[in-house]
């Protein structure tokens, strides 16, 4: 087979699991969990420094250096268009120029259901100046495509809400939005174990977006290898193409001929 | 004009601080223990870009954002 990239804007990768940095013990379990699920692309949130801290004390990108992960900052938080979009200017600064970020803009508290016109009107202001939008959105396929329309490198929808864990809830709507689409449709959110992870890239999905199903595992880091094993499987499967469901086949796989019987 | 030594009061990270006057973005991360560290200056909104930290003077009424990134899904 030749090499299964994923290509995200002019950007290339191999491993189809992005995975979050929030909820971990410490920083060392978040390196291990990291590196065990074989992720190149990885969340940050961006926060006002606590001033006073001990000045010695390591910051994530000391864990997670920048020239070894390619860094997804997100707006985890933001509740308007316009707090998103200065967030991911204020990200944009904080590392280098870099330009792929991740959009979400919630519009409820206890759902964390995004809210899409804010999004789609951020999204529109960040493409113009210069970003690379991957977009958290409902599963509504009409507003997947207007996120598309304006610019946005991937879309991301929801499988079920955000820390969840309830997986793939509307396995239609994915098929809509990844049939629909021409940029990578990456399931962000709602996958609670490896089966959901698998069964969201046997529909065709590009990629798999998750943090607390990882860090909030009772064994964090074999579980972000389990998430790469099930997408990797979820992968190839989808690839493979399965074969189709029938009731019955009356076609048994051992030969028919040859019985000792009768 | 200001005298200088006269204080001004700027706003950073949500928190009112007392800064003399003439300060700059430089200067107050190095007096916060901040300075070399990988963070991100915005001023009333907009970004204060790093290379312009050492010659951006604060005035009285600045609202200053510091930040940096921490783990987030």
């Amino acid at each position: 087979m030749s090499k299964d990239i994923l290509k995200i804007g002019a950007r290339e990768f191999s491993s189809r699991l992005l995975v979050g940095t929030g909820k971990y013990r410490d920083f060392d379990e978040t390196r291990e969990a990291v590196e065990a699920s074989g992720a190149e692309i990885i969340t940050v949130a961006i926060r006002r420094t606590n001033i006073g801290q001990e000045p010695g004390q390591p910051s994530l990108l000391d864990v997670l250096p920048p020239d070894r992960y390619t860094l997804l900052p997100n707006t985890a938080g933001c509740y308007t268009a316009d707090d998103a979009v200065r967030t991911l200017r204020l990200a944009r600064e904080l590392l280098d120029g870099h330009n792929l970020v991740k959009l979400e803009v919630l519009g409820d508290a206890d759902t964390l259901f995004p809210d899409m016109t804010q999004t789609l009107a951020a999204a529109e202001t960040l493409v113009k100046d210069g970003f690379d939008v991957m977009v958290y959105c409902s599963d509504d396929p009409i507003m997947a495509k207007r996120l598309e329309e304006v610019g946005c490198v991937a879309v991301m929808p929801l499988a079920s809400l955000i820390g969840s864990g309830m997986g793939i809830l509307n396995p239609w709507n994915l098929r809509l939005i990844i049939d629909n689409a021409r940029v990578p449709v990456i399931v962000d959110a709602g996958v609670g174990t490896a089966s959901d992870a698998a069964i969201a890239m046997e529909l065709g999905c590009d990629g798999v977006l998750m943090n607390t199903a990882i860090a909030r595992a009772q064994n964090p880091v074999l579980m972000a290898s389990a998430m790469k094993k099930g997408v990797e499987a979820g992968r190839e499967a989808f690839l493979a193409g399965r074969m189709p469901r029938k009731l019955y086949s009356g076609a048994p796989s051992s030969p028919t001929s040859g019985l000792i019987t009768g | 004009m200001t005298p200088p030594n006269a204080s001004i009061t700027v706003t950073v990270n949500g928190e009112p601080r007392a800064l003399d006057a003439g300060i700059t973005v430089g200067a107050l991360l190095q007096s916060l223990d901040l300075a070399g560290k990988r963070l991100a200056v915005e001023r009333n909104g907009e970004i204060v870009p790093r290379a312009t930290h050492p010659h951006a003077v604060l005035v009285e009424g600045d609202r200053i954002e510091i930040v940096v990134a921490v783990g987030g899904g």
